[in-house]
């Protein structure tokens, strides 16, 4: 335990020792203060942000908008990638748009959603969706074109219907790569939001962000943009987890 | 009806040219269908776009988006912002390459280098770096020195972590032989374990590529100047929605070639490797 908490201490050491040099660089004035305010300073006005609610508000309007349009790429991108592994005209039909959308630069679209659907949730939901649809409907194809043919046959001797096949053997195998898949996902889901709201938006951490820093409150300014990146690291971390829990009965076989 | 003679060497009928003539048929399958569903997305577009659904605010007709595309050619605009945009966005890149190789070879070859970018790196690949945009123009302001420094920052978490992973995956027999043969510790790195780390670093390069581009557009659209996004924004700002959708059109021509040339340069690279197909990508 003891041991294990000091391994921790000098494996994170770098980034306290990182922390104590920003401090100490603001504080004696190394820097402009005003392009790097005081570590402690920026604390102070996190927990400023976070008492009069402004924080709070705006990260609840961003989560949303996160949840919405990945929560709808995961569904539709996964339909998608098992349909084109599975039945052939779908493939042939839609693989060459994904070959062609995949290397589009997806905050290229940013003007054209907000052109559509304004300044609120609807545009950043729809970048979001676009934008992740295509990983995970890469992933989920990969995935479910290697599923083993041997278990296939296997499961369509023993007598499961098509749909049975698909659900039982083929969702299950398709799992490890659309995991993947939804992980890039997740990490271009916080790049598109956070994008779209500082180009164009009313509330959430973007627009946050950009507000505070035209306003000058630089120190308040730095707590948003490191709260916006602790929870992008945060949603990798716990995403991990949870899909290495989902592939437990992998690893136990 | 005369039967066809029988193939001296195999004693099949000549009729089929079985395989060969099948595959083909396959492939041009392909090739058509690939065309086939781009033109009815084009067709699509250019219906619905006319059809009176929408106004041409919202969807400007494919047509009038390539005559717009022509004029900007025509007229050089076209030469200059995608110019700007592929410099950055390239510039940038090859930055985050050079540095991000180095980075990864030093922290796998030194402990020290290690044990300080080890966990920068594990905390900091992970976060949406683009939200440090405004504090780089804090720092940098809004001209190139900002927008490349924004791209490497983006881009080169891939191509560290992508090193130190091949680095580590370095057979150690392949090691020891070359350093019982006589090889320098220079000589092992520069034809032993690069070599052989080289599949997964290119997969790094290939995940920080896209993450350039992406990062050189909305860099652009936020710092504004020439550029396609800051083209774009422009055209935004005056609602002049034509030249919005040229722009995407534009990005995403560019984006396509890039990827398309970095699996090219893979496949040409990793001719040697047995692995020399591009990754599972589409």
């Amino acid at each position: 335990m003891i041991a294990s908490l000091r391994s921790n201490f000098v494996r994170y050491l770098p980034l306290l020792i990182l922390a104590a040099a920003w401090e100490i660089a603001a504080r004696f004035e190394l820097v402009s203060t005003t392009a790097l305010p005081p570590l402690s300073d920026v604390v102070r006005s996190w927990v400023e942000l976070l008492l009069d609610g402004d924080l709070v508000r705006n990260s609840a309007a961003s989560l949303f908008r996160i949840a919405a349009g990945l929560g709808l790429s995961v569904i539709i991108g996964t339909i998608i990638g098992i349909g084109m592994a599975w039945w052939k005209p779908v493939n042939i039909l839609i693989a060459p748009i994904v070959e062609v959308l995949y290397p589009v630069p997806k905050s290229a679209l940013i003007p054209v959603t907000v052109i559509w659907l304004g300044y609120g949730d609807g545009s950043k939901i729809l970048l979001i969706f676009l934008g992740c649809m295509v990983p995970v409907t890469i992933g989920a194809f990969n995935g479910a074109r290697a599923s083993e043919q041997v278990l296939v046959w296997s499961a369509r001797s023993m007598g499961a219907g098509k749909l049975r096949v698909l659900w039982d053997v083929v969702a299950p195998g398709a799992l490890p790569e659309l995991l993947n898949g939804i992980r890039t996902a997740v990490a271009l889901s916080f790049i598109l939001l956070v994008s779209a709201e500082l180009i164009a938006a009313q509330k959430g951490f973007g627009f946050l962000i950009g507000s505070l820093g035209a306003g000058g409150s630089y120190s308040a300014m730095y707590a948003v943009v490191l709260t916006v990146a602790f929870l992008g690291f945060a949603a990798d971390r716990a995403y991990l987890m949870i899909a290495k829990r989902t592939l437990a009965w992998r690893e136990a076989a | 009806m005369q039967s066809m003679p029988p193939n001296a060497s195999t004693g099949e009928p000549l009729n089929g040219l079985p395989e060969k003539a099948a595959r083909l048929a396959v492939n041009l399958m392909r090739a058509f269908a690939r065309v086939f569903s781009i033109l009815v997305l084009l067709a699509a577009w250019q219906w619905l776009s006319q059809s009176g659904t929408f106004t041409p605010y919202q969807l400007p007709s494919f047509t009038a988006v390539v005559g717009r595309i022509w004029d900007d050619a025509t007229t050089g605009d076209l030469a200059i912002n995608a110019g700007l945009t592929l410099y950055r966005a390239l510039a940038g890149f090859a930055i985050c390459a050079v540095l991000g190789i180095a980075i990864g070879m030093a922290m796998s070859r030194s402990v020290i280098a290690n044990w300080f970018f080890d966990p920068i790196i594990s905390v900091g690949f992970p976060m949406p770096k683009i939200a440090f945009l405004p504090v780089i123009i804090l720092w940098l302001g809004v001209y190139d020195t900002a927008k490349i420094t924004m791209i490497v920052f983006d881009g080169i978490f891939p191509v560290i972590a992508a090193t130190v992973i091949g680095i580590q995956g370095v057979e150690k027999e392949l090691i020891w032989s070359a350093r019982n043969m006589g090889a320098s510790k220079y000589e092992v790195l520069r034809h032993v374990v690069l070599p052989a780390a080289s599949p997964q670093i290119i997969t790094g390069l290939q995940v920080a590529l896209p993450l350039s581009l992406i990062v050189t557009v909305v860099a652009e659209m936020l710092m504004g100047g020439y550029g396609l996004g800051g083209a774009m924004m422009q055209a935004a700002h005056f609602a002049n929605s034509t030249s919005v959708f040229a722009g995407i059109v534009e990005i995403a021509v560019i984006g396509y070639v890039l990827i398309k040339a970095m699996a090219l340069v893979r496949r040409r690279l990793l001719v040697w490797h047995p692995e020399a197909n591009a990754p599972a990508t589409a």
